[in-house]
């Protein structure tokens, strides 16, 4: 029988070394990139709401994942060949109690998993309104290749790569693609959920603070797929409002054949604002593949 | 004449021409070194033409490793570019050429390394752990090894001639659809997959029925190694899944070449049928090649802590439980695709659920160990890899499967990292725990304990330095397959993570090293049949293992047979040899094998009289070879005794 | 459990070359029963695209304008006594009736190429009254789900006159009589498809 010569003892040490030197680089890294790792410190409730249930959940997984570490280490140093200390009973081969606990504990945590996360889904439903006295405002996304079309129908705007909404109100997406299928996505603010032509999905946000949040397309669709980044800015009312009234005063018109010219692919697209001077462009993109032209 | 196949195809980047003409001077001096050994006649009758699950295995083997090879090359290179495509700089990749790269990374290694793996092990392990001389069907199951081989070979022709597909492993539509990628990309991955796909369900069809049907006598299905059971399930997700691979790709073929509407946005197609059609097979896949390396480990951890397996019933439940709830949790790929909160919560309970059976699985493993005499040989160091890492990605699962917190990190690099801690702490861990565990039975030799040990050190520092930082870049809100980012703080954790991969690099070049030196030193490793004190039917038998494996097939009457034995155990065995008939060697199989490769090519082209050419081809020599008479090869009794006393080992 | 090494269908013993496998009979037709349950899977992902797709005409004919209940009950009959006779044939095959193994065999064969004749000429209509299956979804699904099914009867045929050449060159032997039992498993098989076929996508589909 082939043993390995190096003790065990400095195996050992060195595989717990290397485990908490990983365990250490994630507060380290955490107080290093601060800010930056959006989803630890969210800008908006939908995106904090979905923060604390992976720490619950992690939390709780923890609690069969730490004891098979440390089991682990234990065993492989008491059992080992060369420890005389360690009882060899060659025939232990089963017992219904542990088997019990492993099912057992492992079905309960499951139990409480399953519950929290029923809840949870039902009321982190993309679709579902957020609840709130304020009337949420409906941005129109339409994705393209390779960058994002926004709609304002009320306030009659339309901009690409860039919006601007109020912070504490409720944002209404209603999200369609012009494009292979895409994911819409602001880290910062929540959920992401798919781009799709020829169907509508729905999301709503809300930012509780003020800044620029970054938003990006999370699935492939071709080759300038990485450039599909947009900015979100929340900003107070007034600067809000302010903003809305430059755009509805912006040189160019967002109409069909501004939008046909914006379907051709391009990449790395800058931010560009617009006059929505038709309105029904959104509905416009959902039929397009409906029916036959 | 050539379809749309034009010179332009031949024109590549410089690193592309790089790793081409690599590629060709390879296949040169491998043709020279085998013309100058004077071993054509050898390697096609010991080799092409057999029909030995052994020798198949090997050449599984072979395969996986230059697929291997190639998928490596290229997260090699997915990892250098992001570190320095950051801002301004575009890095040395253009955005196509690195969506090639990924979409071949994923594909060589799922479908040309993990379930090469899966069926090299088979074809070395099943036959000899059963105590069978053969599998049910050697035809077939040669047949599936040189399909396989077709497939992967097409993906290393599409390095050299015109472009890979750039739509990921699984070419969703409508990106892979004519209207966004008309080109030949998505093309050869179709082809390639589902070449490698018809073999793998003729593979999983001919293992099956080896199970069920040619177990030695007394080998009841509650006596059986959990390998076994683990290939018994592995083959059953085989059958149900991969047909509807087969499906879902003819129907995206439909598309491509006649014009039909499945998956296009227009037309009232279907891109989300697409969706659920592929992880309906997506996910038993990913179970496939998880079972295998499960069962391994169950050999594996009760040899090396001379002890049986704990739970042996338990253990068995658990595959039979993984094997069923991994049909009804697939739409967990896809929780962002706007499925009402009802679909969703279903799916995510049923998720959860499959991981309870793997954490069982766990601690009998441990508990194995409990009052055991554990020793630390390579095999057991990559278990105790295999536990800590996949643990990790195991846990990361359960975060996934609730969708409020994968709404958040889908198709992030979170992801990435949970699946390739699956993968590469489950699957490739397993198989090198497999590799150093059986390489002494098919060979004589040991692998190097030293340069093992060196490469399980890289191996297991290596994936956390890699891996782990993705988790944070996940939570930073870095969606996968960026060639470019934006963010400059992300910049330092891509760099850490090439970090790891530049170590992973080291430590597979160790063992690439480390399998030359040990055939070197071939006879200072000289193992004998029985090197690790085993407990299973193999261990039993000469190393290598002569043509028929058991000279008299044996009888069993308990779990771990030969421990029984030992122990003075077991029941009365036949004494006498017998007469052995053994199958023919066929050239059926590889030349099934060539005209799909051509056929796969001139397809992906257009060359159309070419593929009906090929086509015909195939369906020709399959009449030929299936309507000869059977005939065996005999192999008298004396001589087995003569073979059996000639084995020293 | 032992295995079983006698449980051959051993009609024509072929006793010039041992045969080693003598389970070889039962191992090749579960074998093959497997086989069987992997294309049912195929269908049954095509049934699914079929059920999920058969709305979408985008604008064009529906099931109801398209299907003739007439054309798939007559092909709905021929499958089903092509059935008959294949299953004549192996009764045949099992006394060794040379003569009526052909006959059946040959009868099988005439009425499956009929078959095909007329879901051919069912499709080409089609295609002529311009509803090919570039039109829409549920063209598309439509002609995939039977041309799959009729892609089967046609290797079917082949397969079949394989047989009947090596019936009669070879006899009835071990061999053949087991490649004819398989080749009888996939046929009735087929019917059995056709009968998902006709009731789920014709019938359900005109109603």
């Amino acid at each position: 029988m082939k043993m390995s010569k190096h003790p065990l003892f400095y195996f050992l040490l060195f595989a717990l070394l290397i485990i908490i030197f990983v365990l250490i680089m994630q507060p380290l890294s955490i107080l290093h990139f601060g800010k930056s790792i959006v989803m630890l410190f969210p800008g908006g409730e939908v995106a904090l709401k979905e923060r604390n249930l992976l720490f619950i959940i992690q939390a709780l997984m923890l609690i069969v994942i730490v004891p098979v570490y440390v089991l682990t280490f234990i065993f492989s140093w008491i059992y080992n060949a060369n420890n005389p200390k360690g009882n060899y009973d060659p025939d232990l081969v089963d017992n219904v109690t542990a088997e019990y606990i492993w099912w057992g504990v492992p079905l309960v945590m499951t139990g409480i998993i399953a519950a929290l996360t029923w809840h949870y889904t039902y009321e982190m439903d993309p679709f579902k309104p957020l609840p709130s006295d304020k009337k949420p405002l409906t941005i129109q996304v339409v994705a393209l290749q390779w960058k994002w079309l926004f709609i304002y129908p009320e306030e009659k705007i339309a901009t690409v790569n860039f919006i601007q909404i109020p912070k504490d109100r409720p944002i209404h997406f209603e999200i369609t693609a012009d494009a292979p299928m895409n994911s819409f996505w602001i880290p910062s603010l929540g959920s992401q959920i798919y781009a799709m032509p020829k169907m509508k999905t729905e999301l709503f946000l809300i930012a509780d603070q003020e800044g620029d949040f970054r938003g990006c397309s999370a699935n492939i669709s071709g080759e300038g797929f990485s450039g599909m980044t947009f900015t979100t800015r929340a900003s107070t009312d007034e600067a809000y409002n302010k903003w809305i009234e430059t755009a509805q005063k912006a040189k160019n018109g967002f109409t069909l054949a501004e939008y046909n010219k914006l379907v051709a692919p391009s990449s790395y697209n800058p931010v560009a604002i617009y006059r929505l001077e038709d309105p029904t462009l959104f509905h416009y993109v959902l039929m397009k593949y409906m029916e036959p032209s | 004449m050539f379809g749309r196949l034009t010179k332009d195809a031949f024109i590549h980047d410089m690193a592309q021409n790089g790793a081409v003409a690599g590629m060709i001077l390879g296949a040169i001096a491998l043709i020279a070194l085998i013309s100058y050994l004077g071993r054509w006649k050898w390697l096609w009758r010991e080799w092409i033409t057999t029909v030995d699950p052994k020798r198949i295995g090997i050449m599984y083997i072979v395969v996986v490793l230059i697929m291997f090879a190639k998928g490596f090359a290229d997260a090699v290179m997915m990892r250098m570019q992001q570190c320095v495509s950051v801002g301004d700089s575009f890095g040395f990749l253009t955005a196509e050429h690195f969506q090639e790269v990924f979409s071949a990374h994923g594909t060589t290694m799922i479908f040309f390394v993990a379930m090469g793996v899966v069926f090299g092990l088979m074809n070395l392990i099943v036959p000899l752990q059963i105590g069978a001389r053969d599998v049910a069907y050697p035809f077939l199951n040669a047949l599936g090894f040189w399909l396989f081989a077709a497939g992967g070979f097409l993906t290393l022709v599409s390095l050299a001639v015109g472009k890979f597909s750039i739509a990921g492993w699984l070419a969703y539509p409508p990106l892979s659809g004519l209207e966004y990628c008309p080109g030949e990309g998505i093309d050869y991955w179709i082809w390639s997959v589902q070449i490698a796909g018809v073999g793998s369900t003729l593979s999983g069809i001919n293992f099956l029925v080896t199970i069920l049907k040619m177990r030695c006598p007394g080998m009841t299905w509650m006596k059986m190694p959990i390998f076994i059971w683990s290939a018994l399930c592995t083959n059953i997700l085989v059958i149900f899944a991969f047909p509807i691979l087969t499906a879902t790709l003819a129907l995206l073929t439909l598309d491509r070449y006649l014009g039909m509407h499945f998956f296009t946005a227009g037309g009232g197609g279907n891109p989300m049928m697409y969706i659920n059609l592929i992880w309906a097979w997506g996910h038993p896949e990913v179970y496939i090649i998880m079972l295998p390396a499960f069962g391994i480990f169950s050999e594996v951890v009760p040899t090396f802590s001379e002890k049986r397996l704990f739970g042996y019933v338990s253990m068995v439940w658990a595959l039979v439980i993984i094997t069923v709830l991994s049909y009804i949790v697939w739409l967990h790929h896809f929780f962002t695709m706007g499925a009402s909160p009802g679909v969703n919560t279903f799916f995510a309970i049923t998720t959860m659920l499959i991981a309870i059976p793997t954490g069982v699985k766990l601690f009998n493993w441990l508990f194995t160990k409990f009052r055991g005499r554990v020793h630390f040989a390579s095999p057991m160091l990559w278990f105790f890899a295999f536990v800590l890492n996949f643990s990790v990605a195991g846990m990361t699962g359960i975060l996934l499967s609730a969708p409020p917190v994968d709404y958040q990190v889908h198709n992030s690099l979170f992801l990435i990292a949970h699946f390739h801690g699956m993968a590469i702490g489950g699957v490739l861990f397993g198989f090198f725990a497999g590799f150093t565990y059986w390489f002494p039975k098919f060979t004589g030799f040991h692998l190097d304990e030293k340069l093992n040990t060196y490469a399980f050190w890289c191996w297991f520092l290596g994936f956390l330095v890699a891996f782990m930082p993705l988790y944070m870049l996940g939570f930073m809100g870095a969606t996968r397959r960026l060639d470019h980012y934006d963010v400059a703080s992300w910049q330092s954790v891509f760099i850490s993570a090439a970090v790891g991969v530049l170590i992973i690099f080291i430590g597979a070049s160790i063992q690439l090293f480390g399998l030359f030196w040990s055939i070197k030193n071939r006879d200072k490793l000289r193992s004998g049949r029985d090197p690790w004190n085993g407990r299973t039917l193999e261990w039993s038998i000469p190393s290598p293992p002569p043509e028929y494996n058991f000279a008299i097939v044996p009888t069993v009457d308990q779990i771990d047979p030969l421990w029984a034995t030992k122990r003075g155990q077991g029941p009365e065995q036949k004494k006498e040899y017998e007469d052995i008939h053994m199958p023919l060697n066929t050239p059926a199989g590889f030349f099934i094998g060539a005209i799909s490769l051509i056929f796969g090519f001139a397809i992906t082209w257009h060359i159309y009289w070419l593929a009906i050419l090929a086509f015909v081809g195939i369906i020709t020599c399959l009449i030929i070879r299936l309507s000869g008479k059977e005939v065996h090869g005999n192999i008298t009794a004396e001589e087995v005794q003569r073979i059996e006393e000639a084995a020293t080992t | 459990m032992t295995i079983h090494h006698y449980d051959t269908v051993e009609t024509f013993p072929d006793k010039r070359i041992p045969d080693p496998h003598q389970d070889a009979y039962s191992r090749s037709t579960l074998g093959f029963w497997i086989y069987l349950m992997t294309d049912c899977i195929l269908f049954a992902a095509l049934f699914v695209t079929y059920a999920v797709l058969k709305e979408s005409t985008f604008g064009g004919p529906s099931s109801k304008d398209i299907f003739e209940l007439k054309t798939a009950f007559i092909e709905t009959m021929i499958l089903l006594f092509s059935t008959v006779t294949c299953g004549m044939a192996v009764l045949a095959a099992v006394k060794g009736k040379m003569q009526s193994i052909r006959t059946w065999l040959g009868l099988s064969f005439l009425l499956g190429a009929s078959f095909i004749f007329l879901e051919l000429r069912e499709f080409s209509h089609l295609v002529h009254e311009g509803f090919s299956w570039e039109k829409s979804a549920f063209l598309s699904s439509f002609f995939t789900l039977v041309g799959t099914h009729g892609f089967h009867v046609s290797v079917g045929l082949l397969w079949m006159a394989v047989m009947m050449a090596q019936i009669s060159f070879c006899g009835v032997t071990v061999d053949t009589f087991r490649r004819l039992v398989l080749f009888s498993l996939f046929w009735h098989f087929l019917d059995l498809i056709w009968i998902f076929i006709f009731t789920f996508v014709y019938l359900l589909g005109v109603l």
